[in-house]
């Protein structure tokens, strides 16, 4: 019986569909306090002065905190970038200046969420508006600095230089010029918001309960910045919202409720964040410029060569940045074979909010951009998008990029086949032709990209050289209970994912067992739970680093279970079998009557060891696994090497119609097909294909994060953010293959990014709708009002030129 | 400053009576209190949970006297009198309800945060229609919003849901 391949019902639902999962905010502890913060309403402003006199005197406020606390208390965060790029002073509480609308400036405790904000409401801020630098462009121009102790906007600059591309230049049949491209800002905004409780004990220590997704991390930055050794934060988590990355970043809050508990002589204190704050400023998705882009190809159309120039507008603050200015190489090419590539990524800071990994991170980016040239070109020359595409996708596998990076396995044809077949090309082609024909704009677009999965934290030196990182790990622990029970932890704490279900699959086919006699811990505590420094749930891992940590684990136990039976039933290890039995799970000496079950085994060992007479010193029951990929350190000057182990892989197809009268882009039929290799449960590995597919189709015709000139962000509430809704939710015709990845012991890649594919997929399928009418899609968001304008101001003979041979 | 006495800030409290689940409770809050504050911290049943706190998202969605309503946009005192039913109220006797089973069957549900709100939402509109068509059934949960499972399987389990009740 095989579990792995299974959509089995999920553990974690029975909590949940019941209203009793353990949110943060669900903490309701007596006698906490509650702490509102006070944020900039001004993208750039120098703070003269903080009159907190008024607020301290409120009956029931503890404690005020300004920039004055934080200095006193507190470290600036680890930076990860060179440079100058290091020099950054980024603290939970803006200081002198205050650098993006939304910035917190102070934070006030009370008796009640209530009284806390009336608090805020009368702390007085003398603030100087200075002009806001809101795009990269003229950051890097470095008139209006945004840190001054650095001198310079700019935060990371580097050329990714592979092959010989100036002589396939010289070579090429065809060069098509792209004046400007950029991917809009947005982030996947989880359902739940931010929230954090903390208590900085009397023993000195701080224990957070949060909704951190990448606790490991958070402990490493955290400890610095409250001036405390690691060993002294303990960060739980429970059920999380959702995070799609976008929580990584939430240790800026809990290091200031873990001030204010300090000073309140270690209270309590929680913080909900409420959504505007989270839409003004608890991270964005990177926004990225794509200047000077032209394109080398053959007689026949095969890209041969690419040189462009990127700059990624980080916001205000790297933090995690500028990790993205190499993480966009993991998808160099994307799915194309072409060898000689010229990229030169800089990246800048701006008033903005700070950006944050969200779902497809800086990966999306470059595949976006990679789907629009292709599809820029096709037009161009003619060629119809699927056939540009079969001329040049990679097809042998494992496949080596020009940077280093290899490709598990895959076969894109098939999945674009299998693509059109599901959404039936045929019949809308003619559908298409038809319809412009009458005059209206019909389109069919084709997206391609890869969710690259389980980093190689080698990739941090390419960025900076002095980063002590690479590799990539997860860990495990499994046991028996007294009563015999096996009972796992993770290195993860999941927020949505089911990984308490896909690890007890793994474990039942391992032991040979039924999982629900498995119990895998919920949530994550990092006093108990094992851990190492890349343990998390993001970057789309778990299937990989996750489970074959969950797999070590289960034949370490298996060796020791073995041991000790062989020695209880004076048999040998190899005549034993695993299984169930009367006495549940056990086992037994092949084809007798002759067996230990769990309980017997643990009891042994926990309770009655004096019968093994000092034998078996080593068998506790009780076993760590820490996996760790076959991964090398990158070759930092030629930025050369393999960034992920494996590469799950969807292609989309939509087709859409443009709406004369509101310009709207209505979806009239929508394809989408998933290689995640072997998939664990299917149930769930479709869900989380939905799930991207919905969030990139949003992203893509309804949410953005739009700023004003002077810095005001005009979409900081849901109804103008306008997350995608069950109305405006197309059908999605599914289909999967499955390409097994060799560099996984189950075969599964990481998968769940989903590697932004309906983002490059809409802006296929508006251009093919507005390409005859002389519109190029330069944008990634083609909302209504950009489609509208777009259709008013045909950009083709400015945005794009084709100089043939 | 540190751990001296702070006594709460001195506002008017008004007494309210509220059925909620079947019991009622005679209270007194603050004018200003969200019907979702009573709700999750006066009562702590926490499975009603607030994603916007502006009326868009639907996660904090209870019945008042069968009516679907947004919590976090109605004022305690409002729901003076009124009966109320959250999320916690769908399992009888240790038995889920047709649609939580039908939620965990389907996979409607990946972080579970939209859950509660989407299980009432659902039990209002198959209360209204035992048997909605797709049209409806997205409709009817058009002020919930999930942002991990791209509503498909939510759409599933209702149906299935809806079938499940039907042959009861
Ligand atoms: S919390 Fe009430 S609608 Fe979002
Ligand atoms: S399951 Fe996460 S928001 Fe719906």
């Amino acid at each position: 019986m095989s579990w792995v391949g299974k959509s089995l019902r999920r553990k974690e639902d029975d909590r949940l569909v019941r209203g009793h999962g353990l949110f943060t905010d669900d903490e309701l502890g007596e006698g906490m306090l509650h702490l509102y913060i006070l944020r900039s309403p001004y993208a750039h402003a120098r703070i003269n002065s903080i009159d907190t006199s008024a607020a301290e005197a409120l009956p029931g406020v503890a404690c005020v905190l300004t920039g004055k606390d934080v200095l006193e208390h507190c470290d600036p965060y680890m930076q990860l970038g060179p440079g100058p790029t290091a020099e950054i002073l980024d603290y939970s509480l803006a200081r002198d200046k205050a650098l993006y609308q939304g910035e917190p400036v102070a934070a006030v405790a009370a008796e009640t969420p209530q009284l806390a904000m009336d608090a805020g409401q009368l702390i007085d801020v003398d603030y100087d508006m200075l002009d806001a630098v809101m795009d990269v462009e003229t950051a890097l121009e470095n008139e209006i600095l945004v840190h001054d102790n650095i001198g310079t906007n700019q935060t990371w600059n580097g050329v990714y230089e592979y092959g010989d591309v100036d002589q396939a230049f010289a070579d090429a049949a065809h060069v098509v010029k792209i004046d400007r491209l950029h991917f809009h800002r947005y982030s996947s905004t989880p359902l739940e918001n931010n929230a954090c409780v903390a208590e900085w004990t009397r023993h000195g220590e701080v224990e957070f309960l949060c909704n951190n997704n990448f606790a490991g991390f958070a402990k490493q930055l955290l400890a610095p910045g409250l001036r405390l050794p690691i060993e002294k934060i303990r960060v739980r988590t429970f059920d999380v919202g959702g995070a799609f990355g976008n929580k990584i970043w939430n240790y800026v809050y809990m290091a200031l409720c873990a001030l204010a508990s300090k000073k309140t002589g270690g209270r309590r204190v929680k913080w909900s964040e409420i959504r505007t704050e989270h839409l003004l400023a608890s991270g964005h998705g990177n926004e990225r410029t794509y200047l000077d882009t032209e394109v080398a190809l053959d007689g026949d159309g095969v890209i041969t060569a690419i040189r462009s120039r990127h700059l990624d507008d980080c916001g205000a603050y790297t933090r995690y940045e500028p990790l993205g200015c190499v993480i966009f190489s993991q998808v160099l090419a994307a799915t194309y074979k072409l060898r000689n590539i010229r990229i030169e990524m800089t990246q800048a800071v701006t008033n903005k909010c700070p950006v944050v990994p969200n779902r497809g991170y800086s990966r999306m980016q470059q595949l976006w951009f990679m789907e629009r040239v292709v599809d820029i070109c096709a037009h161009e020359l003619g060629i119809p998008a699927d056939e540009m595409r079969l001329k040049n996708y990679i097809t042998d596998f494992p496949y080596e990029t020009p940077n280093g990076c290899v490709y598990d396995s895959g076969d894109y044809p098939k999945m674009l086949d299998m693509a059109k077949e599901l959404v039936e090309w045929d019949k809308w082609v003619a559908y298409r032709d038809e319809a412009r024909a009458a005059g209206r704009h019909v389109g069919i677009g084709i997206g391609t990209t890869l969710d690259s999965g389980t980093n190689n934290f080698g990739q941090a030196q390419i960025m900076n050289p002095y980063l002590p990182f690479s590799g990539n790990a997860e860990a495990c622990i499994i046991r028996l209970d007294f009563d015999g029970a096996v009972v796992v932890t993770l290195g993860t704490g999941p927020s949505g994912q089911g990984h308490e279900t896909s690890a007890s699959q793994v474990v039942a086919d391992e032991l040979n067992i039924d999982p629900a006699m498995v119990t895998v811990r919920s949530g994550f505590d990092t006093n108990w739970n094992t851990f190492v420094g890349h343990s998390g749930s993001y970057a789309s891992q778990f299937a990989v680093t996750g489970l074959s940590a969950v797999h070590g684990a289960c034949q370490k136990l298996k060796a020791e279970m073995r041991q000790l039976a062989a020695f209880m039933l004076e048999a040998s290890e190899e005549d034993l079998v695993l299984g169930v039995g009367d006495e549940g799970p056990e086992l037994r000496v092949k084809g007798t009557d002759k067996f230990v079950n769990y309980w017997a085994m643990s009891n042994i060992v926990n309770n009655n060891n004096a019968v093994l007479q000092g034998e078996l010193p080593d068998v506790t029951l009780n076993v760590r696994h820490v996996y760790r990929p076959p991964f090398k350190v990158p070759d930092v000057e030629k930025k050369f090497g393999n960034l992920t182990l494996t590469y799950a892989a969807q292609l989309h197809i939509a087709v859409v119609e443009i709406d004369p009268a509101t310009s709207r882009v209505e979806i009239k039929a929508y394809a989408a097909v998933d290689d995640c290799g072997t998939v664990i449960n299917p149930q769930i590995a479709h869900g989380q294909v939905h799930g991207a597919t919905v969030h990139g189709i949003g992203a893509a015709i309804m949410e953005s994060f739009d700023y004003d000139e002077t810095g005001n962000l005009l979409t900081s509430t849901f109804s103008d953010y306008c997350p995608i809704t069950s109305v405006n939710t197309p059908d999605i015709a599914y289909g999967n293959i499955e390409t097994p990845s060799p560099f996984s012991y189950n075969g599964a890649k990481g998968m769940g990014e989903g590697g932004g594919a309906p983002v490059h997929t809409m802006s296929a399928a508006v251009q093919d709708a507005l390409h005859g009418a002389g519109v190029i899609v330069t944008d990634s968001f083609t909302s209504p009002p950009r489609v509208f304008d777009m259709i008013r101001n045909p950009n083709r003979e400015t945005a794009v030129s084709v100089d043939s041979r | 400053m540190s751990t001296t006495e702070v006594v709460a800030h001195e506002v008017d409290k008004i007494p309210v009576e509220i059925t909620v689940n079947g019991t009622v409770y005679r209270r007194e809050v603050e004018p200003r209190l969200l019907l979702v504050q009573f709700i999750r911290e006066d009562l702590r049943l926490t499975g009603t949970h607030i994603g916007c706190d502006t009326t868009y998202c639907g996660a904090c969605t209870i019945l008042l006297d069968g009516e679907p309503v947004k919590s976090c946009t109605m004022l305690a005192v409002q729901a003076d009198g009124s009966d109320v039913q959250t999320v916690e109220s769908l399992e009888k006797d240790g038995e889920l309800h047709p649609l939580q089973t039908a939620f965990s069957e389907n996979h409607g549900l990946q972080c579970g945060y939209c859950t509660p709100g989407m299980l009432m939402s659902s039990v209002a509109l198959l209360a209204k229609n035992p048997n909605p068509s797709d049209k409806d059934i997205r409709k009817g949960i058009q002020g919930n919003l999930c942002r991990c499972t791209g509503y498909h399987n939510i759409f599933k389990s209702i149906e299935a849901a809806a079938a499940a009740m039907r042959e009861e």
